[in-house]
C-alpha cells in the first residue's frame, strides 16, 4: 500500500494520546478500516496516534453489575473473554461473526464504533444491550447512550479530539437469553443485516425484549415496535413471526449490488425471527 | 566417492510432496516485487478515470518538478513503442492499434495515460496526483449487447458497430438434424466476466546495461520467453539483447499467459534513465488492468429426438472482448465453439461468434479459457433437455456420449478425441455420491418443503494445447536434460511453470528414468539467458507437452549413458536400470556417477561419442489430448434467505496417467474453487459509463478457505495415445466441470417451481426471488 506521507507516533499514556488529538492527530486502532481508508487514498490524515500500544486502553472489567470494555480491546479478545462469554455472552457472540480470523485479531471494538461502518456488527448488540460509551477529550470525559451515539453512516456523537474510551454493557440478569444473526457479506464478510436479540422470560412470559438491527440502514436501530408487539407474550412461533415482521418497518433500507432495499427488509425479518427464536430458547 | 545415487525407489504415480513448497510457505521465495537493485527506481502509471473520452492535454510540469521525480512519460514520448500485440488471427479481424500509453484517446477506466518515475515509490505515488490529464469525456458503453445496438458509442470511431470480428463454423447438416428433431429445446445464457485474481499481482523489473546494449527484465509471466520475442519487437531491441527472468509466480490462471502494455514500458523507462526501475501493480490496477475472463452472451439451441439422442446444436456467442485485443483475446471463443458438443455424439453443430468491442479492460485466457463457456452451455442444455423429456440426467448423459470403442473419434468441429471412457467417472461418480439414495431423499425432502437438488456435470476439455499448426506462436515444447560431472542432473524445462508443481513432477519422471533419487535433480524454469527457448505453461500442456519433451531427452542421455557404459565395462552386452549400467554377462556395473565422471573427463570416448552428458529436445505434439470426467454436486437451499450451502462435492477426473495424484487433487481443489466462485459469488460489474463497480476485494468476492465445501475426488483413468507418457492434462478440469454441476443442482432444487435456467453467479437475492415470485 502506498499511502500518503504521515507522521506516526505510538504514545505511553492516554494524555499524551489526548493531547496529540487536541493537536489534529488522528486515532489509529487495529487499522483494518482506517488502512484500506489511506490505501485508496480516500483519508489521508497527516499524522496518526497509535492507540493500540495504551496499556489503558485494553482491558474487561466487571464493575458494579456492568461490564467495562477499553476501546482497543480486539474482536479476537471479546470473543475468547471468559467473562463476557459468561455474562454478555451476546457480546462475544457479535464478535466472532466479525470479518476472519485476521481482521478479529487486529481490530478494536473502539475502533469500529468509532468507524461507525452501516454494516458493522457491533452496534446491533450495542443496540440491545442499550450500551453506554464513555468518550474522553483532553478536557472532556462523558457518557452517551448507543442509542444517542451512531448518527449517520461513518457518523457519530464524537466530538473530534475526542476518543472512544471504554464500551460499557450490563451484565445479563438470570433468565435472559440473546443472539445475534447475520447475513454475511460474500466478499467482504461484513453484515448486509444482523440482528441481535435478547429475551428475557419471567414466570413463562417474555418480560423483556430488546432488537437491535444493523446493515439494512445507514444507521443502526432498535426495532422498538417489534420489541413492543412481543413484550408479556408467551413466545410462540406464530407471536415471534409477527414481531419480527416489524422490525423493516418504515427504515429507509440501504441498496448495493449484493442486496437489494427489498431483499434487505426481507432477511432483516427472517434474521429477526431466527435471533428471537434462538435467544428465547436460551433463555432456559 | 561416498555417496552413490543408486535407486531402485520409483515415483511416477505415488502422492510425492511439492519440493517447491519449503520456500513458498516459509515466505522465502522470490517474486518480483523481492528483487533489490541499486539505484532501483519506480515508476507509477497515471491512468484514466473515464472509459471514454478525447485527451486534449497532459501537463506534467508539476509532476515532474516534484520531488525525487526523474521523469515523466507521456503517449508523445512512447509513440515509437511497438504496439501492444495481438497473438491470434481470424479473417477479417479488426486490430486497434494499441500503444502502450494512450495517445489521444482513452477506451477503459485504466488506460494508462502516462508513467511517473521518482527515486522513491511514494514520491512517485504521490506525483501522479499532480498530472494533469484534460479529458473531453465522451459516451461509453459496457455491456456487448448493447454495444451491438443500433446508436451505440462506437468504442473505436473507426467501427461503428463495435463489431471486432465474425466467425463461423458449422459442421454435419444441421439444417436437417433440426427439421427431423422431436423437439428443440432454447436457452440464452451468461459467462459472466471474472477476475482472474493471481495473489501476486503483476509486477516488472527492467535493467538497462547501456555498455552492453542488455536488457534484463523481470517480469511476473507464464510464458518468458515469447514475452523476450514480443517485448524486443515493442521496443525494437536484438532478441538476443533481452533477458527475460520469471521469478516465482503467486499465481497466473491465464492473467499472465500475456504481454502487457507495462512490460515494454518499464523497458522503455529503464533505457531511457539507464537506471533499473521497478513497477508493482496495486490490487486496485489488478482489478482495471490485468486482463479478465469469460464474459459471454450465448444463444443455445438444441435439437432432438423424443429418446433423448441429441441430433445438433446451435450456437451464437456474443463474445465481450473490451476495448483491445490483449494477446489472445478473440481466440478464446473460438476454443469455445470447438469444443461445444461436450462429450456427445451430435456429429451436426453450427457456430457463430461476434466479438464486441466494449469500453471495458480486454478480456483474455482465464483457467479454462473458452472450454467452461463450452461446458456450462452444452450441460446446461443436455439438463433442459432431460427436463422436457422427464428423463434423467444421468441417463440422457449415458445415452449421448461417445463411446469407448469409438476412439480416435473425429468430432463434428474438426477435433480428433484421443481416447476416453466417458461412462466410466460418471457412474462411478453415481456410485460414490449414492445418486439413487438421493433422488429418494429428493421426493421425502420436497414433501417437506426443502429445497435440495442434484446437480451433474460430465466435461470434457482441449488439454496439451497445442499442436503448433493450432496454436499463435507454436504449440512445441523444450527440455534440456544435464547431467553433472557429479551425476547430479539439471533439468531446463521451456514450460516455465509457475506453481502448478513440475518443479516435483518433472524431477519425479527425471528420477525414474534415470534412476536416481528426487534430491538428485534440480528443475530450472523461468530465465532465457539459461533455458533453451519454449512456450509456457498455460492450456493444461505443460507435462503433457514439456514433460514429454523431458522424456524424450530423457532417453537420448539414457543411449548415450549406456555406451559409455559399455566401453567402461568393455562389453556390448549391457543394460541401464536403477542408475546402472550392468554387464549382462559378468554382472560387473558402473554407476551413473562413474559415468558422468568419465563422460566429462573423456580419457576415452566411445565411438563416435561426443564428450559430457547433455540432450536437449523440443517436443510438437500430433494432437491436443482430451481428459474428461463427471462432477456431481449436492446442494440445500435455504428457502427463507435463498442461501446455497453446498452439502456434497464429488469430482471424479480421468486426465490419463498421473505422475503425481496428490498434484492431480490439488489442482483439481483449486480448479473447484475457481469454478464455485462463478457459478455463485464472483461476478466483475461495470456500470453503463464504464466504471468497474466491484474493484476491490471487498465487492468482488473471491471463494475463501471457509466457503468451499469438502471435495470428494476420485479418479479413472485412461491414457492418453498422443504421448509417451500417457498424460492428459489436469490444470483447468476442476473449473471447466464445477460450475454446471453447481447450476444444475440449483435448477434442479428449484424446479418444482417451473424454474430452468439461473445465470451466474447463483446470488441468494436471485435464488430468494425466484423462490418468493414462484410459491
Ligand atoms: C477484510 C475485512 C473484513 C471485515 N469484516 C467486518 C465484519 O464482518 N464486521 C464488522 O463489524 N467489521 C468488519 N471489518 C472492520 C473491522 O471490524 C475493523 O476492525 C473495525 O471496523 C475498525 O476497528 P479498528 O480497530 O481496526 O480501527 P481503525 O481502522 O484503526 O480505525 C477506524 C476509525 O476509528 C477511529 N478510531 C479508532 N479507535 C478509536 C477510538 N478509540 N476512539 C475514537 N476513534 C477511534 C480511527 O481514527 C478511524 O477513523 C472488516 C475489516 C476488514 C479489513
Amino acid at each position: 500500500m502506498i499511502p500518503q506521507k504521515f507522521e506516526y507516533t505510538a504514545p505511553k499514556t492516554l494524555d499524551e494520546a489526548l493531547l496529540l488529538l487536541a493537536a489534529g492527530a488522528k486515532p489509529l486502532a487495529g487499522g483494518m478500516s482506517l488502512i484500506p481508508m489511506m490505501k485508496l487514498r480516500l483519508a489521508a490524515p497527516e499524522h496518526l496516534v497509535d492507540l493500540g500500544k495504551l496499556k489503558d486502553l485494553n482491558y474487561i472489567r466487571e464493575t458494579d453489575g456492568t461490564l467495562h470494555i477499553g476501546a482497543t480491546t480486539t474482536h479476537a479478545e471479546i470473543e475468547s473473554s471468559p467473562i463476557l462469554r459468561k455474562k454478555c455472552p451476546l457480546l462475544a457472540e457479535t464478535a466472532a461473526a466479525i470479518g476472519d480470523v485476521q481482521v478479529r485479531n487486529m481490530g478494536t471494538i473502539g475502533g469500529s464504533v468509532a468507524h461507525a461502518d452501516p454494516a458493522a456488527d457491533y452496534p446491533a448488540a450495542l443496540q440491545a444491550l442499550e450500551a453506554k460509551l464513555a468518550l474522553k477529550g483532553a478536557k472532556s470525559d462523558r457518557i452517551v447512550a448507543a442509542a444517542d451515539f451512531f448518527v449517520d453512516a461513518f457518523t457519530t456523537a464524537l466530538q473530534p479530539n475526542e476518543i472512544i474510551r471504554e464500551v460499557i454493557v450490563p451484565v445479563e440478569a438470570a433468565g435472559t437469553g440473546t443472539s445475534y444473526q447475520k447475513m454475511f457479506h460474500p466478499a467482504s464478510g461484513f453484515a448486509i443485516v444482523g440482528i441481535a436479540a435478547r429475551v428475557r422470560k419471567k414466570a413463562g412470559n417474555i418480560a423483556l425484549v430488546r432488537i437491535g438491527v444493523t446493515g439494512l440502514s445507514n444507521r443502526p436501530y432498535r426495532a422498538a415496535t417489534a420489541e413492543k408487539a412481543l413484550e408479556g407474550k408467551l413466545g410462540s412461533a406464530t407471536e415471534i413471526q409477527n414481531a419480527a415482521a416489524l422490525v423493516a418497518k418504515g427504515v429507509d433500507a440501504n441498496s448495493d449490488l449484493h442486496a437489494s432495499a427489498e431483499y434487505r427488509r426481507h432477511l432483516a425479518v427472517v434474521h429477526a425471527a431466527r435471533a428471537l427464536m434462538t435467544a428465547l430458547a436460551r433463555t432456559a | 566417492m561416498a555417496t552413490t545415487m543408486t535407486q531402485t525407489e520409483t515415483f511416477v504415480g505415488k502422492r510425492v510432496r511439492r519440493r517447491e513448497d519449503p520456500r513458498l510457505i516459509t515466505g522465502t521465495a522470490t517474486y518480483v516485487e523481492d528483487i533489490q537493485m541499486p539505484g532501483m527506481h519506480y515508476a507509477v502509471i497515471v491512468r484514466s478515470p473515464h472509459a471514454a473520452a478525447r485527451i486534449r492535454s497532459i501537463k506534467t510540469k508539476q509532476a515532474e518538478a516534484a520531488p525525487g521525480v526523474v521523469a515523466v512519460y507521456t503517449g508523445k514520448d512512447t509513440e515509437r513503442v511497438g504496439p501492444v500485440p495481438c497473438g491470434a488471427s481470424l479473417p477479417g479481424l479488426r486490430v486497434p492499434h494499441h500503444h502502450v500509453l494512450a495517445t489521444d484517446r482513452v477506451y477503459f477506466v485504466g488506460h494508462p495515460v502516462a508513467v511517473v518515475v521518482a527515486t522513491d515509490r511514494y514520491l512517485a505515488r504521490d506525483a501522479a496526483d499532480l498530472v494533469e490529464v484534460d479529458y473531453d469525456v465522451l459516451p461509453a458503453v459496457a455491456d456487448p449487447e448493447k454495444a451491438l445496438a443500433k446508436g451505440a458509442p462506437a468504442v473505436h470511431p473507426e467501427w461503428p458497430d463495435n463489431t471486432a470480428f465474425t466467425f463461423h463454423q458449422e459442421g454435419g447438416d444441421v439444417d436437417k438434424a433440426f427439421a427431423e428433431a422431436d423437439l428443440v429445446v432454447k436457452q440464452r445464457m451468461t459467462s459472466q466476466r471474472l477476475i482472474p485474481m493471481a495473489l501476486e499481482t503483476r509486477g516488472v523489473v527492467a535493467e538497462w546495461r547501456g555498455a552492453d546494449r542488455q536488457l534484463n527484465l523481470y517480469t511476473s509471466t507464464q510464458i518468458p520467453h515469447l514475452v523476450r520475442t514480443l517485448v524486443a519487437q515493442m521496443l525494437s531491441l536484438e532478441e538476443n539483447r533481452m533477458r527475460v527472468v520469471t521469478p516465482e509466480v503467486g499465481g497466473g490462471f491465464g492473467s499472465k499467459l500475456n504481454v502487457y502494455a507495462e512490460e515494454a514500458l518499464m523497458g522503455f523507462v529503464a533505457m531511457k534513465i539507464n537506471k533499473p526501475v521497478k513497477w508493482i501493480e496495486s490490487r486496485r490496477e489488478n482489478f482495471l488492468c490485468t486482463i479478465h475472463g469469460r464474459g459471454h452472451v450465448d444463444y443455445y439451441e438444441v435439437a432432438a429426438k423424443r429418446d433423448g439422442t441429441i441430433l445438433g446444436i446451435k450456437l451464437k456467442i456474443i463474445q465481450d472482448l473490451g476495448a483491445y485485443h490483449q494477446l489472445l483475446t478473440p481466440a478464446i471463443p473460438t476454443l469455445s465453439v470447438l469444443m461445444m458438443p461436450g462429450l456427445y455424439k451430435t456429429k451436426n453443430v453450427r457456430a457463430d461468434i461476434v466479438g464486441v468491442f466494449t469500453n471495458c479492460m480486454p478480456t483474455d485466457a482465464y483457467r479454462g479459457a473458452g472450454r467452461p463457456e463450452a461446458t456450462h452451455g452444452i450441460e446446461r442444455m443436455v439438463d433442459l433437455l432431460a427436463d422436457e423429456l422427464k428423463m434423467d440426467p444421468a441417463e440422457i448423459r449415458l445415452k449421448n456420449f461417445v463411446g469407448k470403442d469409438e476412439f480416435p473419434y473425429a468430432t463434428a468441429t474438426g477435433l480428433m478425441y484421443d481416447s476416453g471412457d466417458y461412462a466410466a467417472p460418471l457412474k462411478k461418480a453415481l456410485e460414490i455420491v449414492g445418486y439413487q439414495k438421493l433422488r429418494q431423499e429428493q421426493i421425502e425432502a420436497r414433501k417437506q418443503g426443502k429445497w435440495m437438488g442434484i446437480g451433474i456435470s460430465t466435461y470434457g476439455e482441449i488439454c496439451a494445447i497445442g499442436p503448433s499448426p493450432a496454436t499463435p506462436a507454436g504449440g512445441w515444447e523444450s527440455a534440456t536434460v544435464k547431467i553433472e560431472p557429479s551425476g547430479k542432473v539439471t533439468v531446463m524445462t521451456g514450460a516455465c511453470p509457475h506453481g502448478q508443481g513440475e518443479e516435483t513432477t518433472f524431477a519425479q519422471i527425471t528420477a525414474d528414468e534415470l534412476g536416481v533419487g528426487l534430491d538428485d535433480v534440480l528443475v530450472i524454469r523461468g530465465d532465457t539467458a539459461i533455458v533453451q527457448y519454449g512456450i509456457g505453461t498455460f492450456g493444461s500442456r505443460a507435462t503433457a507437452i514439456g514433460g514429454t519433451a523431458l522424456y524424450f531427452a530423457l532417453q537420448d542421455l539414457k543411449a548415450k549413458i549406456k555406451k559409455f557404459g559399455a566401453m567402461l565395462l568393455e562389453s556390448e552386452d549391457v543394460t541401464f536400470s536403477a542408475g546402472q549400467v550392468t554387464c549382462n554377462r559378468t554382472g560387473k556395473s558402473k554407476s551413473l556417477q562413474e559415468i558422468a565422471g568419465a563422460s566429462y573427463r573423456a580419457l576415452k570416448l566411445p565411438p563416435e561419442t561426443e564428450p559430457g552428458l547433455l540432450a536437449t529436445r523440443f517436443w510438437e505434439p500430433p494432437n491436443f489430448t482430451f481428459p474428461f470426467g463427471a462432477h456431481i454436486v449436492v446442494s440445500d437451499i435455504d428457502g427463507e434467505t435463498g442461501q446455497i450451502k453446498i452439502r456434497r462435492y464429488v469430482a471424479v477426473d480421468d486426465c490419463g496417467n498421473m505422475i503425481n495424484p496428490l498434484l492431480v487433487d490439488g489442482q483439481v481443489h483449486g480448479g473447484v474453487a475457481q469454478g464455485l466462485g462463478q457459478a455463485l459469488w464472483e461476478q466483475v460489474v461495470y456500470d453503463d459509463n464504464g466504471q468497474l463497480v466491484t474493484g476491490e476485494l471487498m465487492d468482488y468476492a473471491v471463494p475463501r478457505a471457509h466457503m468451499m465445501p469438502w471435495i470428494e475426488n476420485d479418479h479413472t483413468t485412461t491414457p492418453s495415445p498422443v504421448n509417451p507418457l500417457g498424460v492428459k492434462g489436469v490444470g483447468e478440469a476442476g473449473t471447466i466441470g464445477c460450475s454446471p454441476a453447481v447450476v444444475n443442482s440449483v435448477v434442479d432444487a428449484l424446479s418444482p417451481l417451473g424454474v430452468r435456467h439461473i445465470d451466474m453467479p447463483l446470488t441468494p437475492e436471485k435464488i430468494w426471488k425466484l423462490i418468493a415470485g414462484g410459491n
